[in-house]
């Protein structure tokens, strides 16, 4: 956070998505929606059902910045009987034996920006639309954006999107203009589980990692964090997430890498041409002014 | 519950955290299934041989909680001699009519006398297990396709969680409702809650879910036929009646029913004033009659006769939202008049315009006589007023900004329609304008639009007497000194306060919270929670202590109000001759009960037997494995050509169909499928098949498919998911289609209507329809344009042999 | 803006003389980043609502600015929903300013093939006056037994689950004293 030269530098924000208790209802999509006042299709063109469970959202992108995945699973019967129900955490099906022997459980999942500690989207914006705040998130300034979308490829986890009709980038901004009033985000202050929540990061890992560890007790080995841990590829985000399966099985990459680990120091060798630049511009502009 | 209250939801959830088990009983596996630790899918319309196994489990094992049994209900009650059960009569109680398709109720009632033993075979407890004796996990196996082992499970874990230290609580919406036997299927539950103890005690209880903001509301304070406010009857047509012969017709003599005068009389003063008077019956005679069945399917088909020609639809969308939504058209294009209000252009409002009936020919614009009026109406934000939620709590929302352009609440709308009538029958001299013209009509108006002051209209629903307004319903008096326009309303204004808005955050009170809103009556969160202590007053245990009697003080205790009178001891013994609730003792906790107990058994006030069993579906894929008799005898049938029925275990509609809600939509779709950020999350109308199913018929994932009954035909893209498992039941397999409900041809999200495809057949007791059950084919492919759609429908019908029938 | 100013905005500008070294935070800030507000924070009013969607009666918090909605969302005060809200009751400022919403009278006459727009105090009028005469048409003094009915079931009405206890007690108080008895709401359905 020193690096970001903020003078009331804030500690690290951001957020745990508990999916074990998510109930897909999708009020974080909306809430998001709302409160950014994201563009919404004004004619049923715009809207298809996809076939993916309930999912018609698709994907993270310039109008969606929450997303909830569901997924659909066969498990076998044996997890789903008496005694193994509470193993998987998970509901079941019942009567497996009346007609065939599998259960069903669905998972549900929100998803979201990461907020790198290692941004590759930050890293390779030319225009500084994109920038770290004093809470450590990433956000993009829409006043600055000239939807150059280098940021897009940037992305590890396919997050940041230009949008069609705009032109410029967006993506989740953790709520920026609410958290800097000491606010919750909208999608946490919304989530009816709680499924969601916002705070500290540190002390959401800490949270995160009893979470996990209590339904380890209970018998859900399955649970696992993703994107806690500070040695990954990102660095560790700033928005992480308690899974019940693999990261595949959600659409998150299994190990996500800053897509410009070696950028930094490209810049700063950029810094001494830049400074010729912006010498350049205020001479071009004192004439233009006259 | 996660599905369509995730809100609510969150209670769930923090109970599972603190190691409760969450059992999740449906046809569908939903959002709620996800989150439980079982899911129990059973076959839509078979909750009652569940439920029924379930009482039979407890019965048959000695699991019921027998102090709480023998002291708070009827088990001990001794019935007729002349009563008969269905184990007796093939599926039919005693006194049934087929003639009329009506019971005799006459032998249901009590012999007379008690046995605390439980032990003689005319009591209550014996008659319930003989009656539920042959619901055996194997036979709730045939009937619902629950494995016996799933079934034990969720008996096992229902037993062991209740008693004097742990309580179970069962919770439901119309997924029970929706059916033919629908009042049974709650009567069933509250059998099953009351041997195990579960009612009137925290964590127990039987909690409605219900869909709509107000909908308690709208129930407590009626816009329903058959009741008027506080759930007085509204009176039918006798000879010869007034109100002494009404009050002695409808309230008990023993329990707080024992003072219905006081709640008539005060109602009768609130509505006609200084006009209503002891001398004159206190103008009871202003009330209408009713002679029948006046429910809203009922009105349909008095629309289609041209007996009913002008309507109001306020917020409602029957078009979509009915059963048999072409009838619902058919009726409304054959009106005089129309009048909508709504905020959006809902199908119930250009049916003369785009109706399904207008492209398949049957109806043609030009050809529909019907005047529309639409009058936008305001949003909850633009009005003040107070909605009564799914737990009784009246919660006021204050005005936040003026309605646009031409929207008005309903309080304008009403208040100045009635004003403009009175206006114009000023000078009659019809004595049919007397209760108009004597009617109270008068609230303060304020700001640009002369909206009424909804305070003033919650001042009069509290009630008023020689001192201001009354503070409990016990105030009210039945010689015309008070007035009170809903009853179990009377304290939400106490002290000229408006309880409804009252707001101490809940985390600065206890967990009753008894400072948020205020609910009825008299502010009692838990009903009949004198049941939560033994009959000497002692909390059944000291983990599920809720209210109890402190001897020194004289009173009793509870951090919630308790729902009895407050000083009456635990030994208090009725005097000879005592009335209403003073001929209650001190140890019967079900106060608005003539007899204080619980009723295990009915012995009054149904239509269709005193205690619930299982009857199929009117339509169903098999016969009743119980009884020859197949569904509810006494179930409300219509004729017609636009009703016919598919025929029962019928190879040309094989198939169960239910209908339900999702999470991103609101019921008939009005205050959803017209709003963009809800629109996309659930773009168009889809149904749910299973694998196999899918595999039978030849549906493809994403495709489409054509849904047919004997009422219509209508198409929505497939959905094949897991989550739809076939089940084995009656020896064969059993394919269910799932259906969401909300769509129609309006708004941004749109589709054809599920509910188009239910005929009308009604519930006896509340003539609610079976919307949850029925049968139907599904073929791949869209269903045909045009003429060719009635054509197909008629296909079906021959080939079904019910063409041309009338029932 | 001065040149000078404009100059010491510019990014790059800040990042080389400022502590922000990689010009990736606080130099990079743009003004309205260092000014934004939480719109919620500038309301002229803030009113307590009800969510107008299901029964669980969720606590909303509205915010008012210009005499318009700015935002709804939860109320952390109610003890029923803990400021929580579904995607129902987070879309609920879309219920009440979507464009789709209908703010006209709308006309339909009998036989028509297009809406007309009408005068709300017209339209009441004309209510009024086939209120009162489909109720003398249909007017039921006694069955046939000569048994008091003071009624007609010629006017009919549906609706009430989603109004205020207040709109639904004159809608019964009303409809009563016409003698209209088939009023329902979705507590039937």
């Amino acid at each position: 956070m020193s690096e970001s030269g903020y003078a009331d530098a804030q500690p690290r924000m951001g957020f745990f998505t508990d999916t074990s208790v998510c109930i897909g209802c999708k009020a974080c999509e909306v809430a998001c929606k709302e409160w950014n006042a994201v563009p919404a299709p004004d004619d049923p063109s715009g809207m298809d059902l996809l076939g993916l469970s309930y999912d018609n959202t698709g994907d993270l992108g310039a109008n969606n910045w929450r997303h909830v995945a569901f997924i659909e699973q066969q498990v076998p019967a044996s997890r789903v009987n008496k005694s193994d129900v509470d193993n998987l955490g998970m509901p079941t099906i019942g009567a497996p034996e009346q007609e065939d022997d599998t259960g069903v459980r669905w998972l549900m999942s929100s998803d979201v920006c990461k907020h790198c500690t290692h941004a590759a989207c930050l890293d390779v914006c030319p225009t500084g639309a994109l920038f770290r705040t004093e809470f450590d998130t990433v956000v993009v300034q829409p006043d600055i954006c000239n939807g150059c979308g280098y940021c897009v490829p940037a992305c590890p986890y396919g997050v940041i999107e230009k949008r069609e009709d705009d032109g410029r980038a967006f993506k989740c901004t953790l709520c920026y203009d609410r958290i800097g009033d000491g606010l919750e985000p909208a999608c946490a202050k919304a989530c009816p589980t709680d499924s969601i929540q916002y705070g500290e990061v540190s002390e959401l890992r800490q949270r995160a990692v009893e979470r996990k560890q209590a339904l380890h007790a209970d018998g859900v080995t399955e649970a696992r964090l993703y994107g806690d841990d500070p040695d990954d590829g990102v660095g560790g985000t700033g928005a992480f997430f308690l899974l019940l399966d693999e990261p595949e099985v959600y659409g998150l990459p299994p190990d996500p890498v800053v897509t410009t680990r070696d950028l930094p120091a490209m810049w700063r060798r950029a810094g001494a041409a830049a400074l010729g630049v912006a010498a350049a511009v205020v001479a071009s502009f004192a004439g233009a002014r006259r | 519950m996660a599905e369509c209250h995730p809100v609510g939801f969150q209670w769930v959830m923090e109970a599972k955290n603190r190691g409760a088990k969450i059992i999740h009983v449906d046809p569908r596996f939903t959002r709620t299934s996800a989150l439980a630790h079982e899911h129990v899918g059973l076959r839509a319309g078979s909750d009652i041989a569940f439920l029924g196994g379930l009482i039979n489990y407890v019965l048959s094992n000695g699991k019921e909680f027998r102090d709480y049994v023998v002291a708070y209900t009827n088990a001990g009650a001794i019935l007729r001699e002349d009563f008969a059960d269905t184990e007796d009569l093939d599926g039919l109680f005693s006194g049934f009519n087929p003639e009329t398709g009506e019971y005799d109720v006459e032998s249901w009632a009590y012999e007379g006398g008690s046995d605390e033993t439980l032990e003689h075979p005319r009591c209550v407890f014996q008659v319930l297990k003989r009656h539920y004796a042959r619901y055996t996990p194997e036979v709730v196996a045939d009937i619902c396709g629950v494995s016996p082992e799933q079934f034990l499970d969720v008996a096992e874990a229902i037993t062991a969680n209740s008693g004097r230290r742990r309580t179970t609580a069962w919770v439901y919406s119309v997924g029970w409702t929706h059916h033919t036997v629908g009042v049974q299927y709650i009567r069933a539950a509250s059998i099953l809650q009351l041997l195990l103890g579960n009612i009137g005690r925290p964590g127990g209880g039987i909690l409605a879910l219900r869909g709509h903001a107000s909908i308690q509301g709208s129930t407590d304070i009626p816009t329903l036929f058959n009741i008027l406010p506080g759930y007085i009857p509204m009176p039918h047509a006798h000879q010869h009646l007034d109100l002494d012969m009404f009050v002695g017709l409808d309230a008990g003599k023993t329990g707080f029913w024992g003072n219905m005068r006081s709640y008539v009389v005060s109602l009768l003063k609130a509505w006609w004033g200084e006009h209503a008077t002891a001398e004159n019956d206190f103008r009871f005679d202003h009330l209408p009659r009713l002679t029948g069945d006046h429910g809203t399917y009922q009105t349909v088909y008095n629309q289609l006769s041209g007996k009913c020609k002008g309507y109001f639809l306020a917020g409602e969308n029957p078009a979509v939202g009915s059963a048999n939504g072409k009838l619902q058209r058919l009726g409304m294009a054959n009106l005089d008049w129309l009048v909508v209000r709504d905020m959006q252009l809902i199908e119930s409002a250009t049916f003369w315009q785009d109706g399904p009936e207008i492209a398949t020919g049957e109806l043609a614009s030009e050809e529909i006589g019907t005047e529309v009026f639409f009058l936008p109406a305001a949003s909850h934000v633009e009005k003040d007023g107070s909605f009564t939620n799914t737990q009784r709590l009246l919660q006021w929302h204050h005005k936040a900004v003026e309605p646009p352009g031409d929207a008005r609440s309903e309080l304008w709308f009403y208040y100045h329609l009635g004003r403009l009538i009175r206006d114009k029958l000023r000078d009659s001299t019809d004595p049919r304008d007397v209760p108009l013209r004597e009617l109270t009509w008068s609230y303060p108006t304020h700001g640009p639009t002369d909206e009424p002051d909804a305070e003033s209209v919650l001042a009069e629903i509290n009630g008023s007497g020689p001192d201001g307004p009354l503070a409990t319903f016990t105030a009210l008096a039945d010689d015309g000194s008070t007035s009170c326009g809903c009853w179990i309303y009377c304290g939400v204004y106490a002290d000229g306060h408006n309880h409804a808005a009252d707001r101490v955050p809940g985390a600065k009170q206890d967990w009753v919270a008894s400072r948020w809103a205020w609910a009825w009556p008299s502010n009692r969160r838990i009903l009949y929670n004198r049941a939560s202590a033994d009959p000497d007053g002692n909390p059944w245990s000291e983990r599920k202590r809720y209210v109890w009697w402190d001897a020194e003080k004289g009173t009793w205790i509870s951090p919630d109000v308790p729902d009895f009178e407050a000083t009456k001891p635990p030994d208090y013994t009725p005097p000879a001759g005592a009335r209403a609730q003073d001929a209650l003792s001190g140890s019967d906790p079900f106060i608005m009960q003539a007899d204080g107990k619980a009723w295990l058994f009915a012995p009054a006030g149904l239509t269709d037997g005193p205690l619930p069993t299982h009857y199929e579906p009117h339509e169903s894929p098999v016969d009743n494995p119980l009884y020859t008799q197949q569904a509810n005898p006494a179930r409300q049938t219509f004729g017609g050509e636009h009703n016919r029925y598919n025929p029962v275990a019928n190879e040309i509609y094989p198939y169960v169909f239910t209908t339900y809600r999702l999470t991103e939509h609101h019921t008939a779709g009005g205050m959803s499928r017209g709003l963009p950020y809800l629109s996309e999350l659930q773009p168009e109308f889809f149904c749910e098949v299973s694998p196999q199913l899918a595999e039978e018929t030849g549906l493809e994932h994403g495709g489409w498919a054509t849904i047919i009954s004997a009422r219509t035909a209508i198409e929505a893209r497939v959905l094949v998911t897991e989550r739809i498992k076939p089940l084995r039941v009656r020896g064969r397999t059993i394919h269910q289609v799932g259906l969401p409900y909300h769509w129609g041809s309006n708004g941004l999200s749109t589709g054809d209507s599920a509910n188009d495809l239910l005929s009308v057949v009604l519930d006896p007791n509340v003539h609610i329809q079976e919307a949850k059950a029925a049968t139907c084919d599904i073929r791949p492919g869209r269903r045909p344009r045009g003429a060719a759609l009635p054509e197909l429908v008629r296909e079906y019908q021959r080939r079904a042999g019910v063409e041309g029938s009338e029932a | 803006m001065g040149i000078r100013q404009w100059v010491e905005g510019w990014p790059v500008y800040r990042q080389l003389t400022g502590a922000d070294r990689l010009g990736l935070g606080a130099a990079a800030q743009s003004d309205r980043s260092k000014r934004l507000r939480a719109r919620t924070e500038d309301a002229d009013s803030v009113v307590q609502s009800v969510c107008p969607y299901c029964a669980v009666g969720c606590g909303q918090r509205v915010y008012v600015k210009d005499g318009a909605v700015s935002q709804i969302e939860g109320d952390p005060d109610s003890p029923i929903s803990r400021g929580r809200l579904c995607p129902k009751g987070s879309a609920s400022k879309q219920l009440v300013t979507s464009p789709n919403r209908v703010d006209r009278v709308l006309y339909r006459r009998p036989y028509g093939t297009e809406w007309e727009s009408l005068p709300l105090d017209t339209a009441m009028d004309m209510i009024a006056d086939r209120v009162i005469k489909t109720r003398r048409e249909t007017w039921e003094d006694t069955d046939e037994n000569g048994v008091r009915l003071n009624r007609t079931e010629g006017i009919a009405s549906l609706g009430g689950a989603t109004l205020d206890n207040e709109e639904n007690y004159l809608m019964k108080k009303l409809y009563t004293s016409l003698g209209a008895v088939q009023i329902e709401n979705q507590a039937r359905i």
